[in-house]
């Protein structure tokens, strides 16, 4: 029954979804979390989503969504000359993340957007499943 | 005279396999919307029906030992790739708007196939009762 296939289906995507409101939450808690060195600084961080294809039928067009890992941003950290800060480095630098929370927030709305689109898919096939049930009566 | 089931209950069976079919197709068109890369599908339904009904092509058996074609998946129902409105940068031509409208709209046709079909029962079982 192909309709049972949606709840696993918006299994995977709600899962998925919800580890990047995770790496968004952790990025714009980490947002002003500076550090001495370049190397320990935090960076921001983005989940890798890819289509989990049917294993025995890679051509079949349903499949959910998993998450291939969670990488690092590239983008240059930002460095402030402050002496005065407990932890500034010898040269008096600290680091800032290269956490951009405006990019972050609109993350955390889309994630949250496709979130509810996944509930509302489950809930519709739920109600189906039950009519399904019902048929005959 | 035997009765058949088959005749009985007409188009709608089929109707609601496979409007659940491309419910899971559309499922996966929205659970991907984030995906780089994914390319939405979706099945030509009336085409798809068409073949279910028998109308479309089908294998010719010669000789009584061959196995009929229909192994549980209507043969026509290959999912076809979707023309996005609107490129995306990363690959993926989902459109939300479109699937989840889609989405409700083939829920809405699965429930009334469903309709006729308990609809049909019911006329059978009252002809069956004979009340």
């Amino acid at each position: 029954m192909s309709l049972f296939k949606v709840f696993d289906i918006a299994g995977t995507a709600m899962s998925a979804q919800t580890l990047r409101l995770n790496t968004t939450a952790s990025n714009l808690a980490n947002a002003d979390s500076v550090s001495s060195s370049i190397h320990q600084t935090y960076r921001a961080r983005q989940p890798v989503f890819a289509t989990l294809l049917d294993e025995l039928n890679p051509a079949a067009p349903a499949g959910g969504v998993q998450v291939l890992g969670v990488v690092e941003s590239g983008a240059p950290l930002q460095q402030e000359y402050a002496p005065d800060h407990p932890m500034a480095n010898e040269a008096g630098y600290i680091f800032h993340p290269n956490v951009n929370s405006i990019e972050e927030m609109a993350n955390m709305i889309s994630a949250s957007r496709s979130y509810q689109n996944n509930v509302e898919m489950a809930n519709t096939s739920k109600q189906l499943l039950l009519r399904t049930l019902q048929l005959g009566q | 005279m035997s009765i058949s089931f088959d005749a009985a209950l007409g188009i709608y069976p089929q109707a609601v396999t496979l409007g659940s079919r491309r419910a899971e197709i559309l499922a996966a068109n929205l659970a991907n919307g984030d995906t780089p890369g994914y390319k939405a599908r979706d099945i030509d339904f009336k085409a798809a029906l068409q073949q279910a009904q028998g109308q479309g092509l089908s294998l010719q058996a010669t000789h009584a030992g061959h196995l009929s074609h229909s192994l549980g998946q209507f043969p026509g129902d290959e999912a076809l790739y979707r023309i996005p409105q609107q490129a995306s940068l990363d690959g993926n031509t989902v459109d939300s708007q479109v699937e989840h409208s889609e989405f409700m709209q083939n829920a809405l046709q699965y429930q009334a196939s469903l309709h006729f079909l308990s609809g049909k029962f019911k006329g059978l079982l009252s002809a069956l009762r004979g009340e």
